[in-house]
């Protein structure tokens, strides 16, 4: 098949396959996180301060009781918080992907032989690892909240977390792959990202929203995010969806921001790669 | 077909032998174009086997859109290039397991050890397991670098870092090595290292090492060169060939007022004086004999002369009527510091 220098060793395998690309671009993705120390202090005290802030003032300020049996708002906006960890982290972890690319480090992937599916999935991956890791660790404050979960919910709530984080992620990385500056991403994300957590259903419950507001949170696939998280600590209160719908909505939304992620870094163009 | 991926073995495999003459790189007719602009204007050449081969041009002249192109990483617009027998545009992804690249830019992760970083490109490259560590050493012996094996590469140098940007374009023992500007920023230790490597690849490993440079005495290690300017391929030959097509000595005058002086020259002695940089330059053979003649022709009017053997660069000029580096491209600080040297030490000889 190939004509090829017969006094050279052997070169690398056939194929990488998907998987072992994917594995090797989620580990460095982890690794990097949890070498750059501030990053992780920074994850982790920002949304714990933040809870505590903005869910007392609130709590002081009005009184959202009536969505069943919470007491404060503190209770309330728990949920809302721990998504807000996850679509931050998520999002902004993806910002590696312009880093990789201006550093030259993307170079150096996207001539080996792998397919771009495991780019993404690697990438994606990393990202989902990373948000889904600080948003469970903020599940430490549940008991606080009086929040208590049973072995079932809490594997539940771990799927939820996970599906959130990934097609967040995948958002992410198809936002960032044809950008090549941190700024330019920043633009773009606050763009998306305050409206999005506003409007999920955290701050106030979707029972309260009027009109119009009520239908943009129907369709922000967040809103079944905090939906499902909420109906999974707080059993007891009226739920708008059933758990199942919410679940499945994420899975589908995951599915497509993964589709898109890849449809993105899948084209081969005439313009220079970086 | 290409191995298995669970036999790696590091014994040479058994090969229909390649014919001789057969080129490891074709390339036809190739272009691109951004938007307005023909980056590459139909370029062809041939890279033979073991083949140490130069891509030698000023800042815009195409190389580095070459270079992306048979790196895979960007489409031509039209021609084709074949490496290792795989097309550039179908078969990226055998390709790909043919050739080891190594980027201007750092493509190392500075934040992983060299171990790590290595460990990381082997698994791009399907390379696992008791093989990859064995490689790992391997490569990291070769570039003198296994004592630092366990260290973050932020705390290498810029020499070091670019030794194992080295390894990593070969850790999967590739055929073909291309380089984009492999010694930017580098110190002339640490440059001639790395020349010195891919000249012990070239013969041990019979690698054929494709250099992009913009640098003369870089070209000049090369065993073939190809020099382009705004997109064409203004020459393809050895170095010695191509200087020596010139013919004698390139003579540079410096007069009050070098036009006058170079319409003079050309009328006195029929032969081609151009003014580039304000200095009247000709190539001619015999440049001993004509000094004596051209100096006693006009006598006070000029300031200055130098005989010289033909460089690269004065390839460049006979091909395409300026200098390598143009006004613009002085604005690169290290092209334009490069370009300066150059002149003045040819009218030190």
């Amino acid at each position: 098949m190939a004509t090829r220098s017969a006094t050279f060793p052997a070169t690398a395998p056939a194929s990488a396959g998907v998987l072992l690309p994917a594995f090797t671009l989620w580990w460095r993705e982890v690794v990097r996180f949890y070498r750059q120390r501030a990053r992780v202090v920074g994850v982790i005290l920002s949304p714990l301060l933040f809870w505590i802030v903005l869910g007392s003032g609130f709590g002081t300020s009005f009184r959202s009781g009536q969505a069943a049996g919470q007491q404060h708002y503190l209770d309330y906006f728990y949920p809302g918080t721990l998504v807000m960890i996850v679509l931050f982290t998520a999002i902004f972890t993806m910002m590696s992907v312009i880093e990789d690319r201006n550093e030259g480090f993307l170079l150096s992937v996207l001539v080996a032989p792998v397919p771009r599916a495991a780019i993404v999935l690697g990438k994606v991956l990393g990202g989902t690892t990373l948000a889904a890791v600080q948003g469970l660790i903020f599940l430490v404050f549940s008991p606080f909240v009086g929040i208590h979960l049973t072995l079932a919910s809490f594997g539940l709530i771990v799927l939820t977390v996970f599906l959130v984080s990934f097609a967040l992620t995948a958002l992410g990385f198809a936002i960032a792959w044809p950008m090549d500056s941190t700024q330019a991403f920043h633009a773009i994300i606050n763009l998306f990202l305050i409206p999005l957590w506003l409007l999920s259903g955290a701050l106030f419950p979707l029972s309260k929203a009027s009109g119009w507001i009520r239908w943009l949170m129907y369709a922000n696939p967040l809103t079944y995010g905090v939906e499902a998280l909420r109906t999974l600590m707080y059993p007891e209160a009226p739920s708008t969806f059933p758990l199942p719908a919410s679940i499945l909505t994420l899975l589908l939304f995951a599915l497509f921001m993964f589709g898109l992620a890849f449809a993105l870094a899948n084209r081969r163009t005439t313009k220079p790669a970086a | 077909m290409a191995p298995n991926s669970t036999a790696i073995d590091f014994a040479p495999p058994a090969r229909p032998a390649k014919s001789a003459g057969q080129p490891i790189i074709a390339v036809r007719d190739l272009v691109h174009r951004y938007q307005e602009r023909n980056a590459l204007n139909g370029v062809s050449f041939d890279v033979h086997p073991a083949e140490l081969f130069g891509l030698l041009g000023p800042n815009g002249s195409g190389k580095t859109t070459l270079f992306r192109i048979l790196s895979t990483l960007m489409v031509p617009t039209s021609g084709s290039a074949t490496i290792a027998g795989f097309d550039v545009v179908r078969q990226p992804g055998a390709l790909r397991r043919h050739i080891g690249v190594v980027f201007q830019a750092q493509s190392v992760d500075a934040k992983l050890t060299a171990y790590e970083n290595l460990w990381h490109q082997g698994h791009l490259y399907g390379l696992r397991g008791p093989e990859l560590k064995a490689r790992i050493n391997e490569i990291l012996t070769r570039v003198g670098l296994l004592d630092r094996s366990a260290d973050r590469v932020e705390t290498f140098s810029g020499g070091m870092q670019r030794r194992i940007e080295l390894a990593k374009g070969l850790l999967h023992h590739p055929e073909v090595l291309l380089l984009d500007e492999p010694t930017t920023g580098l110190d002339p230790g640490a440059r001639r290292d790395l020349w010195q490597y891919l000249q012990i690849l070239r013969d041990q490993e019979r690698v054929s090492v494709i250099v992009t440079t913009h640098l003369m005495e870089e070209a000049e290690r090369c065993d073939r060169l190809a020099i382009l300017n705004e997109g064409n391929l203004v020459a393809l030959g050895t170095p010695e060939a191509l200087t020596r097509e010139i013919g004698g000595d390139v003579i540079l005058l410096e007069a009050r007022d070098p036009q006058v002086l170079a319409d003079q020259i050309r009328t006195k002695f029929h032969v081609d004086a151009t003014v580039m940089d304000k200095q009247v330059r000709t190539e001619i053979e015999n440049g001993h004999r004509f000094v004596p003649d051209v100096v006693e022709a006009f006598p006070g009017e000029i300031q200055s002369l130098s005989v010289s053997k033909p460089t690269l660069e004065d390839v460049f000029i006979h091909r395409t009527g300026h200098r390598f580096w143009s006004e613009d491209a002085e604005a690169v600080p290290e092209a334009g510091k490069k370009g300066k040297k150059k002149s003045t030490k040819k009218l030190d000889h």
